[in-house]
């Protein structure tokens, strides 16, 4: 039980990681964020049978991961938490389809990689920036505040998951978990609890002029260095989609080889 | 103009479960008083000042703001004359850091960013916690999220503060640095409270409140030296005023 709200509490750990100070981080949101969508459309149109090609795509969240000197284990963990629901979805994939467990490893290698890339813009962006930095692409605010607060409430939610889970554990010692008889009265009380908070949260923003937009957080400007981040890294994941960085290469040692 | 900052006449209101919060109270606070609002638990301070910045609207009598009657179409011009601090920081701070929080109000008045920047560190610099700016709310002790809350609110340059409970769960450092601040500012200000001793230092005038309504409403020493009125709401006379436990002298 304790583990869980442990667990729970380090959502947080994402807003954390984006305050941090590195190159990577002083990037542009818009630029990172256009990086990430080319990125992610690139890994997902490949073929359904296609892993080999996928590989050079590692190097993005990679090098990433390095510049920007985010602890790898906490990304992980989050990470195996998607990876689960994927395994759900494609592991009937052997039962009907001859070549079943490629198609299940594809999937489970594209999961993987946009799962590991969008951690990784969080964690260097930050969600208010990236909220900004959809607005600057004229993403309609509705969606945009949707997901602000989506973000907000559910590290709310969590946080009341773990102070009720903690009060019960302390009451039920020899208990690994939330009884079946309790379980009713847990979700209802969190329900009305989660509701109220969320009502002063709001009421709180209102207090202070909110008016359904997010403005503006010291917005920097578009700069050489993030045009050439974007530019860059747009041409590597065109490129390896377009050809098949592995298998090029792999022709050509063979080629060196036999010359 | 009206001389009043806020006129309260005649307020009723009545949740939907039936629970009369408020009746008939009325009362009127001056420009630059300072004013305490006491009673029991369940009295009616929260929601008071609910209905004082238009969370809830009453079911009968008008809150007025200087000259304009609280309503859902002068919601917005109110807001921006009163600054509510909330009984617990945490539901006031839900940006990521410090920072953003104080410039949270601001920014939705649509001012520029230095603009904002130079009222975001007038607010901490008042407050007493500029070296927190960049700090996240959720990891700071309970002062020191207080200190925040007030420059969040403070950052809006209202006319009014209004603060529910501002010394509940503070150690006794932090609460007598909140108390010499409030004594520094020149604001009005409506102060709620069950830490009667703190209001005694801090508030002119005191309103107290019995099940709704107003059971008393006068100055200061007059209010909390009189301990039959205090019993009968719930209250006692401010700690400071009682015996000395020790030598059982009167102060």
């Amino acid at each position: 039980m304790a583990k869980m709200a442990d667990l729970m509490f380090n959502i947080r750990l994402l807003d954390d990681l984006a305050r941090k100070n590195t190159s990577v981080h002083g990037l542009h949101p818009v630029s990172k964020l256009l990086a990430t969508i080319v990125y992610l459309l690139a890994v997902v149109s490949f073929d359904r049978y296609e892993t080999i090609g996928l590989l050079p795509f590692v190097f993005y969240p990679l090098v990433l991961i390095l510049l920007a000197e985010l602890p790898v284990v906490p990304l992980l963990k989050r990470l195996l938490m998607v990876e689960q629901l994927i395994i759900g979805i494609g592991i009937l994939n052997p039962l009907f389809d001859p070549k079943g467990w490629i198609t299940f490893a594809s999937i489970m290698i594209k999961s993987g990689l946009t799962v590991t890339a969008c951690l990784v813009l969080v964690s260097t962006t930050g969600l208010d920036k990236i909220a900004q930095a959809l607005r600057t692409l004229k993403v309609p605010g509705i969606f945009v505040l949707q997901l602000l607060l989506t973000f907000r409430y559910i590290s709310l939610l969590t946080e009341e998951i773990a102070r009720m889970a903690r009060a019960y554990a302390l009451r039920a010692p020899r208990r690994k978990g939330v009884r079946l008889k309790d379980g009713g009265s847990f979700v209802g009380q969190l329900l009305l609890r989660t509701y109220d908070r969320a009502q002063r949260v709001y009421h709180a923003m209102k207090l202070r002029g909110f008016s359904g937009e997010f403005h503006a957080y010291g917005q920097s400007k578009i700069t050489r260095k993030d045009i050439l981040f974007l530019l860059a890294w747009s041409v590597f994941f065109i490129a390896a989609r377009i050809c098949n960085i592995p298998v090029f290469l792999g022709l050509l040692l063979e080629e060196m080889s036999k010359g | 103009m009206s001389r009043h900052e806020i006129e309260v006449s005649s307020l009723c209101f009545s949740y939907p479960d039936g629970h009369e919060a408020i009746r008939d109270v009325s009362f009127a606070i001056t420009r630059g008083e300072s004013v305490g609002i006491i009673g029991a638990n369940g009295s009616g301070k929260t929601t008071l000042l609910s209905l004082m910045t238009g969370i809830l609207l009453p079911d009968r009598g008008e809150v007025r703001v200087g000259d304009v009657a609280v309503t859902k179409k002068t919601l917005a011009s109110i807001r921006r004359r009163l600054g509510l601090v909330f009984q617990d920081p945490d539901d006031q701070l839900f940006m990521t850091t410090v920072y953003d929080d104080v410039a949270f109000g601001p920014r939705n008045e649509h001012l520029d960013e230095h603009e904002v920047r130079a009222r975001v560190e007038e607010a901490l610099d008042m407050v007493g916690i500029p070296q927190l700016k960049d700090r996240a709310p959720y990891k700071m002790s309970g002062g020191e999220k207080r200190a925040a809350a007030i420059a969040s609110v403070l950052s809006m340059k209202p006319d009014v503060l209004i603060m529910d409970e501002p010394t509940s769960g503070l150690d006794p450092k932090a609460r007598r640095r909140l108390i010499n601040f409030l004594k520094g500012l020149r604001h009005t200000k409506i102060i709620t409270s069950h830490d009667l001793d703190m209001i005694m230092e801090t508030c002119d005038r005191v309103i107290v409140l019995k099940d709704g309504e107003v059971a008393a409403n006068g100055a200061t020493p007059e209010v909390l030296t009189n301990g039959e009125l205090l019993d009968q709401c719930g209250l006692e006379v401010p700690l400071s005023l009682q015996k000395c436990p020790v030598c059982g002298i009167k102060k």
